[in-house]
């Protein structure tokens, strides 16, 4: 029994932030903007959010912070993509630079020169609530909000009507670039507080090394999930389930003894059986249809 | 636009045209660049004197420049061709890492004469990243799986197999968490034997350019480089195969109907951009590292290839002129470290805006129109 509760707190700590800045990337992509760009906003929001708590002593104001200095790097790409036509993969990985550049950039100059922050005392962390911190609580709220927006409210209907034709939606009255500017802002605040989520939640720093490449793997978990917030918190939960799994196989003595699988081969599992899942259930892409169109 | 129509022809031609687009990017990437830094309240132009300094002041600068940017020119040139064929390779880190152990083992365990060992380690690391690269470009002509998603999750099988071969028994240096260094007969850093010699070593002291040149490992990789960004040229520019892949790139359902294997090429595309990306990997370790450490994490060296190829505007050509650029960008940043105690990583701040400008087609042309129809709003007012 304890064996299966450490499984699922250790699948509920990896996949958290997973989730969080999927529904970010999964949000931006629903308006038809691609968003390439979660790794650079995640790594931004993940910095900011540890800097207010170490300044300024905050953790509401650092989980804000988070999720404003998302949407505002995600700025550069709306601007970019949305206003000038820009082409938006490239835009995107624009963010990828700048965002973790920035986030070392600013370290280094408010940190005496190092690549790494200091320890967040525990009373400045995300709070714990009933043995998980807060944000896995949150993680599944938005996850439901947003599949509420999408199936059953006029905005939503909007959201998706603009990914699929923008020209229909204008046709009908609709701005799709009002729409496409709100879903990148608000989904680049959901990539920063999936940052955060992991800076001062699940461990207590920032240092270079946090993000890589998480970001990456929550925009497969977009894909993965077919552009459906049900679909991509699964998708999260398989992934963080699966590294879970790497954790405990490792650290148990008695599996080890029978199997002794080596530490780095167990680790590439999750990734090898994600690729045979996506071969399981290939098919036609369920992306929305505009995804990357400049509209007019 | 009538008012544009008065003016110059000539210069609407300038600022329309792709090249000052691209002038326009780098400058306005370089002044927000210098802008970050004024605010952080160091002094911009002592930044520029320090990088130009640490760049161009001594021999061996230069050297550590070329060191630095042959494996750029391979992995901006292994992202560059498959996007001519429509495919984003995020995976060039995987097929650099795979190329790289590859190149390590054999480098390792084989002994043969170096004009055998050399050109056989190269080929088989890099055919084995092809085959790593080929099977993204499978998994999307057979599934309909995206390259990018394939691609991560093949660089983190990469990054974490390598690190198991790193404790082989056989091929781990003891007690450390690298493996044995390669053979002698498979390095390719240049006159590394004779640096060390008797002669050699009167004939550098004699020479105090080259003995400063040739004190960092500069090795045949760069020369390697340069040679596959003309074959690429030309493989691109001037064979039917090269065609076929733009062909499937624009448009693969009107290549299909002309006859073209879309499939085919799809894969075809990414083995040969994982070979390029591989070759880049077996080059630093026979050149530079000569044995592999454990990975923490990625190295980045995918990413600097998306810039590299994305500054180059996907163009062989432009990709050495860029891997040039952003070698040296990233060699005198490091020096801003070391003299100004200066974040190192405006450097990356100024990447990310080069291309966040490269991203907007036309920028030059735009910001014109912008001056333009603010100057017209002035004079309205007045």
């Amino acid at each position: 029994m304890s064996d299966l509760i450490f499984l699922i707190n250790t699948a509920l700590m990896y996949a958290t932030p997973l989730i969080l800045v999927a529904l970010g990337g999964l949000l931006t992509e629903k308006s038809g903007i691609i968003n390439i760009a979660l790794e650079g906003l995640m790594t931004f929001g993940a910095f900011i959010a540890t800097l207010i708590a170490l300044k300024l002593n905050r953790i509401d104001l650092a989980i804000l912070g988070s999720m404003l200095s998302g949407a505002i790097l995600s700025l550069l790409h709306a601007f970019a993509s949305i206003h000038l036509k820009g082409n938006q993969v490239v835009s995107g990985m624009a963010i990828n630079f700048l965002g973790p550049g920035l986030s070392l950039f600013l370290c280094r100059i408010f940190f005496e020169g190092s690549s790494m922050t200091p320890s967040v005392p525990s009373e400045f962390k995300i709070p714990n609530i009933l043995g998980q911190n807060l944000t896995v609580y949150l993680a599944f709220f938005i996850t439901f909000l947003l599949w509420f927006i999408f199936e059953k409210t006029v905005v939503g209907l909007r959201i998706r009507s603009i990914g699929e034709n923008p020209e229909a939606a204008r046709s009908l009255g609709i701005n799709p670039i009002k729409y496409q500017y709100a879903c990148t802002l608000v989904g680049g605040a959901l990539a920063g507080l999936g940052g955060a989520s992991l800076s001062i939640a699940i461990v207590s720093n920032f240092r270079p090394t946090l993000v890589s490449g998480q970001g990456f793997i929550a925009l497969a978990a977009v894909i993965f999930g077919k552009w459906r917030p049900i679909g991509t918190l699964f998708a999260c939960l398989f992934f963080g389930l699966s590294q879970g799994f790497v954790i405990f196989v490792g650290g148990n003595e008695f599996l080890q003894q029978y199997f002794s699988i080596p530490a780095p081969l167990l680790a590439l599992l999750p990734y090898v059986l994600t690729l045979f899942i996506l071969i399981k259930f290939s098919g036609k892409s369920a992306a929305p249809l505009a995804l990357g169109k400049s509209v007019n | 636009m009538s008012n544009t129509d008065k003016r110059s022809p000539l210069l609407i031609k300038f600022f329309s045209s792709n090249i000052a687009s691209l002038i326009f990017s780098l400058f306005l990437g370089l002044f927000f660049g210098a802008l970050s830094l004024k605010l952080a309240g160091i002094s911009p132009a002592e930044a520029a004197i320090a990088m130009i300094k640490g760049a161009f002041s001594r021999p061996h600068y230069l050297a550590y420049i070329l060191i630095r940017s042959t494996p750029l020119i391979l992995t901006g040139l292994s992202v560059a061709f498959a996007f001519k064929t429509g495919l984003f390779n995020i995976g060039s880190e995987g097929q650099f890492i795979v190329g790289a152990t590859t190149a390590a083992l054999l480098g390792i365990s084989l002994h043969f004469p170096f004009w055998i060992q050399i050109p056989f380690i190269l080929t088989v690391s890099s055919t084995v990243a092809g085959i790593y690269g080929g099977i993204a470009g499978f998994l999307k002509a057979k599934y309909q799986i995206h390259e990018v998603i394939s691609t991560i999750m093949l660089n983190w099988i990469a990054l974490y197999f390598t690190n198991y071969l790193i404790f082989i028994p056989s091929f781990r240096r003891p007690n450390t968490e690298t493996t044995e260094f390669i053979n002698p007969t498979s390095s390719i850093e240049l006159f590394s034997k004779w640096k060390e010699s008797p002669e050699g070593m009167n004939w550098l002291s004699a020479h105090p350019f080259w003995e400063s040149f040739l004190r960092p490992p500069v090795n045949g990789g760069i020369f390697l480089a340069i040679f596959a960004a003309i074959i690429i040229y030309f493989v691109i520019r001037k064979t039917t195969f090269g065609f076929k892949l733009i062909a499937v790139g624009k448009n693969p359902d009107a290549a299909t109907y002309a006859g073209i294997n879309a499939k085919i090429k799809l894969i075809q595309s990414m083995a040969i951009s994982g070979g390029l990306a591989g070759l880049a990997g077996a080059c630093h370790v026979l050149g530079v590292s000569k044995n592999i450490a454990l990975l923490a994490s990625f190295e980045g060296y995918g990413l600097d290839g998306i810039a590299v190829s994305l500054i180059g505007a996907n163009h062989p050509l432009g990709v050495i002129l860029s891997a040039f650029f952003l070698g040296t960008l990233k060699y005198s940043g490091q020096k801003l470290q070391s003299t100004l105690q200066a974040p190192s990583e405006i450097i990356n701040i100024m990447i990310g805006l080069v291309i966040l400008f490269i991203s907007v087609p036309k920028i030059a042309h735009a910001i014109f129109q912008m001056i333009l129809s603010f100057k017209n709003s002035l004079e309205k007012k007045i």
